[in-house]
Parts: C-alpha cells; sequence; structure tokens
C-alpha cells in the first residue's frame, strides 16, 4: 500500500470536492434567483396598471388625488411618495450630527471608555425590533407632540423622530469605522503643527472621512425610506401632502401596510399598491448605487 | 473665537450630544421594561390573547416567534454558510464575484415589507402554501440569508492565513482544510453573528405580516402531531408572531387594556433580544475556548 499513490484516497479526495463545490454553488445560484424572481414579480405587478391602461405613469407619481373608491377613482402616489422622501430626510438631519458626534465622542476625544460605553450602547439602539419603536412613539412621542406643539402628535414630526433613532446606530457604527480607520499619521501631522482638537477634527479628520460618514448617512436613509410599521403607527396615515410638520401624512409603506389586507388581488387599487412597492424596490437601487459610489470616491 | 474656546465649546457640544444618544437608549428601554414589566406574569406569558375582554396573553404568539425563528435558523444556517464560504475561499475577483456580492448588497437592504410582499406572492399565493409559519420563515429566509452570508464570509476572512497554508503543507484537499481548519476557528464568530441575526428576525414583523399571517388558531399545547391543524408544532398553520401581534394590538386592538398588552409584550421582545444579545457574547467566548487550544495556553 505505502509508496503506491493511493488511488482510493485520492478518489475520496476529489469526490469531497467536488460534493463542497456543488453545494456552495447552489448556495450561491439559490441567492441569484431569489433577487432575480423578486425583482421579476414585484416589477411584474407593479407595472400592470400601467401596462392596462388603467393608470398613466404621470398620473401615479405626480397626481395629488388618491381616491380609489371614487366613481371616477384617480391614484394619484405623489402625498405617499413625498411623505417618505421628507420623513426620512427629516429623520436624516436630526440623526446625522447626533451620530457623527457620537462616532468622534468614541474615536477621537475618549477612545477608551468612549468605546466602551457607547458601543454596546448602539448595539443594543439597533437590536430593539421596529415595532417596539413604533410602540414607545405612540405613547411617548405622540402625546408629547400634542401636549407641547399645535396639531394632533401624529404626523411627520413624531415619524421622523422615531425614525432617527431608530437610524442612529447606522450612521454611528459606520461613521465610527470610518473615523478609526483613518491613518494615525494625518492627525500627528495637525497635531504637531499645534493644531487644537477640534482644528483637527474639522479641518483634517471630517473632510477625509466625508465620503464614508455619508456613505453611513445614505444607508441610514435607506433603513427610513423602508420603514414601515414603526411609521405607520405614528404619522397618521392621511392622504394629503402636509402642510406643516405637524399634520399626518402618508409614506409608500404605511399605505402598502394598511392597504394591501384591505384590497382584492389584481384589482387597479391593489395594483397601485404593488407600484408603490416597485418605487420602493427602485429607491433601494438608488441607495445601494450611491452608496457603491461613495465608497469608491473614499478609496482614491 | 479664539481656537481654544471653539476646542472646548466644540468638546463640549460633541460629549454631550454622544451623552443624549446614551440617554435616550437608557429611557427607551427603562421605559419598555419598567412599563411592561408590571404586566408579565406567568399567565400573561402563556395564556391566549383576548379580542374584546381584557386580560389576555400572548403565549401563543410567543411560541410562534420562537419556532419561527428555529425554522428560519435551519434553512438559512446551512444555505448561508455554503454561500459565505465560497465568497471567502472559493470565489475569485472577477465579474461574477462582483455580481454576487452586489447580489447580497441588494438583498440586505431591500426594505422588510419588500420582503414580505414577495413572500406573499411567490410563496404565499404562487406556491399556494396560504399564511403560514412555512410561509413566514422562507420570507425571513429571503431576509436573513444575505447577513448569514455577510458574517460567515467575515469569519472566514479573521481566519489567520498561516492556519490555511499548514493545511496545504499536510496535503489535505481544499475542502477538507474549509471544514476541518478553518470552520472551528471561524464558528465562534459564525455562532456570535448568528444569535444577533436571530434578533433581528425575532423582532421583524413587516416581513410576517403578508407571509405567516395576522391570526392564530386555537392551540393544543398536549397535541404534539405536527400534522395536526390544532398542533402548535404544524409548520402549515397560519401564526401570529409577538412582534405582529405589537403592531396589531396598538393599531387596531379592541381590548380595554391594549396598552398593557403592547407594553408587556413589547418588554418580553425587547428582553428576548437582550438575552440574545448577551447569549451571542458568551457562547461564542466558551465555544471559542472550547474549539481552540486557547485554554491549554492560558
Amino acid at each position: 500500500m505505502r509508496g503506491q499513490p493511493t488511488n482510493k484516497r485520492l478518489e475520496k479526495h476529489h469526490i469531497e470536492n467536488l460534493i463542497g463545490r456543488i453545494y456552495m454553488s447552489f448556495c450561491v445560484l439559490l441567492l441569484i434567483v431569489i433577487i432575480v424572481s423578486m425583482v421579476y414579480f414585484v416589477a411584474s405587478k407593479g407595472v400592470a396598471n400601467f401596462v392596462s391602461g388603467e393608470v398613466k405613469v404621470s398620473e401615479f407619481l405626480f397626481g395629488t388625488k388618491w381616491s380609489p373608491e371614487a366613481d371616477t377613482p384617480s391614484y394619484g402616489a405623489f402625498p405617499f411618495i413625498s411623505g417618505s422622501f421628507l420623513v426620512t430626510l427629516l429623520a436624516a438631519l436630526i440623526a446625522s450630527p447626533l451620530s457623527i458626534c457620537a462616532a468622534l465622542f468614541m474615536t477621537e476625544i475618549v477612545p477608551g471608555w468612549g468605546k466602551k460605553l457607547l458601543q454596546p450602547v448602539i448595539e443594543l439602539l439597533s437590536g430593539i425590533p421596529s415595532v417596539v419603536y413604533g410602540f414607545v412613539g405612540l405613547s411617548v412621542i405622540v402625546p408629547f407632540l400634542r401636549d407641547t406643539l399645535p396639531g394632533q402628535g401624529i404626523g411627520v414630526a413624531a415619524g421622523a423622530l422615531v425614525l432617527s433613532v431608530m437610524i442612529l446606530p447606522t450612521i454611528t457604527s459606520v461613521a465610527a469605522d470610518a473615523l478609526a480607520s483613518l491613518p494615525q499619521n494625518l492627525k500627528e501631522s495637525s497635531f504637531a503643527l499645534g493644531a487644537t482638537r477640534w482644528q483637527t477634527i474639522s479641518r483634517v479628520i471630517l473632510p477625509t472621512t466625508f465620503p464614508a460618514i455619508m456613505t453611513g448617512v445614505v444607508l441610514g436613509m435607506a433603513r427610513a425610506f423602508g420603514e414601515a410599521l414603526a411609521v405607520q403607527m405614528v404619522i397618521g396615515n392621511a392622504p394629503f401632502v402636509p402642510h406643516s410638520l405637524f399634520e399626518s401624512a402618508s409614506t409608500l409603506t404605511s399605505v402598502i401596510t394598511l392597504g394591501m389586507g384591505n384590497t382584492t388581488m389584481g384589482s387597479p387599487q391593489n395594483n397601485a399598491l404593488w407600484s408603490m412597492a416597485l418605487v420602493l424596490m427602485l429607491m433601494t437601487f438608488v441607495f445601494v448605487l450611491l452608496v457603491r459610489m461613495l465608497e469608491r470616491r473614499n478609496e482614491i | 473665537m479664539k481656537p481654544r474656546t471653539a476646542d472646548k465649546v466644540a468638546t463640549a457640544v460633541i460629549v454631550t450630544l454622544a451623552l443624549l444618544i446614551v440617554a435616550i437608549l437608557v429611557s427607551l428601554l427603562g421605559y419598555i421594561l419598567i412599563r411592561g414589566f408590571n404586566h408579565i406574569s406567568w399567565d400573561f406569558l402563556t395564556s391566549a390573547p383576548q379580542k374584546i375582554r381584557a386580560g389576555g396573553g400572548v403565549g401563543p404568539q410567543l411560541f410562534n416567534s420562537l419556532f419561527l425563528l428555529v425554522l428560519t435558523l435551519i434553512i438559512t444556517v446551512p444555505l448561508g454558510l455554503g454561500a459565505g464560504i465560497f465568497m471567502a475561499e472559493y470565489a475569485r475577483p472577477g465579474k461574477l464575484t462582483n455580481f454576487i456580492r452586489l447580489v447580497v448588497e441588494v438583498l440586505s437592504s431591500f426594505p422588510s415589507i419588500i420582503v414580505g410582499l414577495f413572500g406573499l406572492l411567490l410563496i404565499v399565493n404562487t406556491f399556494n402554501l396560504g399564511f403560514s409559519l412555512i410561509s413566514g420563515a422562507l420570507a425571513l429566509t429571503f431576509f436573513n440569508l444575505p447577513l448569514m452570508v455577510r458574517i460567515t464570509e467575515q469569519a472566514f476572512r479573521t481566519v489567520p492565513k498561516q492556519q490555511k497554508e499548514a493545511g496545504f503543507a499536510l496535503g489535505l484537499s481544499k475542502w477538507k482544510i474549509v471544514t476541518s481548519v478553518l470552520l472551528p476557528v471561524a464558528l465562534p464568530t459564525i455562532i456570535t453573528g448568528t444569535i444577533l441575526s436571530a434578533g433581528r428576525v425575532f423582532g421583524e414583523a413587516a416581513a410576517l405580516m403578508f407571509t405567516a399571517g395576522m391570526s392564530s388558531p386555537r392551540l393544543d399545547f398536549s397535541n404534539w402531531n405536527p400534522l395536526s391543524p390544532s398542533s402548535p408544532l404544524n409548520p402549515f398553520r397560519p401564526a401570529e408572531t409577538l412582534a405582529v401581534h405589537i403592531w396589531k394590538v396598538n393599531s387596531e386592538g379592541l381590548a380595554p387594556d391594549a396598552l398593557q398588552i403592547a407594553a408587556g409584550a413589547s418588554a418580553v421582545l425587547v428582553l428576548t433580544v437582550l438575552i440574545f444579545n448577551l447569549a451571542a457574547r458568551y457562547f461564542g467566548r466558551f465555544i471559542y475556548r472550547k474549539l481552540t487550544a486557547s485554554k491549554r495556553m492560558s
């Protein structure tokens, strides 16, 4: 046996390798099949209304009147599209400064205990399920807004506040990673020139890491744009374009959540909801594209 | 402003805002746990919910959440491992690898409601599985799979290169090296990641509303025949999970104590996620000590 190349073992070795490869290819293929079918199914449902001529694309995107049950139904989704963008932008505006400060705190100001303190906080915040955020928003933020500011409490402001807490961990962890991976000598040379810490942060660190931090902001916005239940619970779900931050409004996700179960499959109203899902999906692609562009800029 | 004063002011602002985040978390957790804790009792955790009367519990929902989690992990862990190992060890840089990476990235950034809608279209309607646990588990698979791939890939990338080279030097096949040299070293990281992703799955609601359904049939917990419709183990029955229940109670609850039920259920949900977090940390360390020689060395 010894001395001769053991054919049997060699074969076993090859078969083992082959099985492993086949299994892995199957797993990867499955991922691709999932995404292709996801895009196909949602898109085919989403364009049904436009293909059948029931609704025009321009009417859907820019029409401000949503009355699917009227005698002459109109399917203008502009209130929901604008609502989604409004709460997302507001949430990013509230969360970004907070997150960037938290990241600076962890990496530049007190890297030792600052990281030990904030790391678990960020992890816990990102672990809290979105319905719980919705529940807290409904039982704390909404009554607070109702008592202190005009309006009913439910509305754009409440939605943006709830979302901003939800996206804090996303932005913070990306920004902290970016700041931590900054070459040490950049900072050191700035300090050597006699710059204060804030001068170093504002003139050297933040400009250098700007694309990476923006990546975090875009990721956070993507999360906010797609978040459904927490927003649905606090935004009020009125199908109008809001005139103030304290009026109730709707987002694409909140309308889909509420409408999908109450409409019959295949009806124009149901298909309009699928068109909104398609808009959501396309926005996801836009966000991914943005992230990729920012990452490429970061590499150079 | 003098640079020194500006520096002091900026530092103060940064520290204040960072501590504000800590304060947000503490008050959030405090609010949820303190408000919910009064409502948690053995009875609340085990009894069935009431539609109109007060005093309902979340027993079936809690069970559904856990069962769905187990089902999802049974499906996603092997698949995620396979694809993750491929990405870490086999994929050569090129167009195909880039494409797969893009697929994983897009899949993980899809909003969960889109995943739920896709599940509704494909699994519930086309495959005709109806609103059921298995539909929910499959939808959660789409949701969890990219995460598992990423976790596995990262875990494999952190294994020191020498381990692999030593394996090759011994004349082992690549697959053998992957399964018996690299996997044990990567396992603690994978397990930690899996438990953390389980926390996400446990709290997921939007993807489940359209797949696992929003109702639970009357369950008979003494019936362990997985094919009987009233058995809790039947994967083809509709199942409302804890997270979906919280949403439903908040938005259309009719029971007079709806808010208390939501508070109690939220506390249970958050506590479970906290336990997952702690378990991930503890387990990862424990397995690492078991599987590697680090115990003998210290």
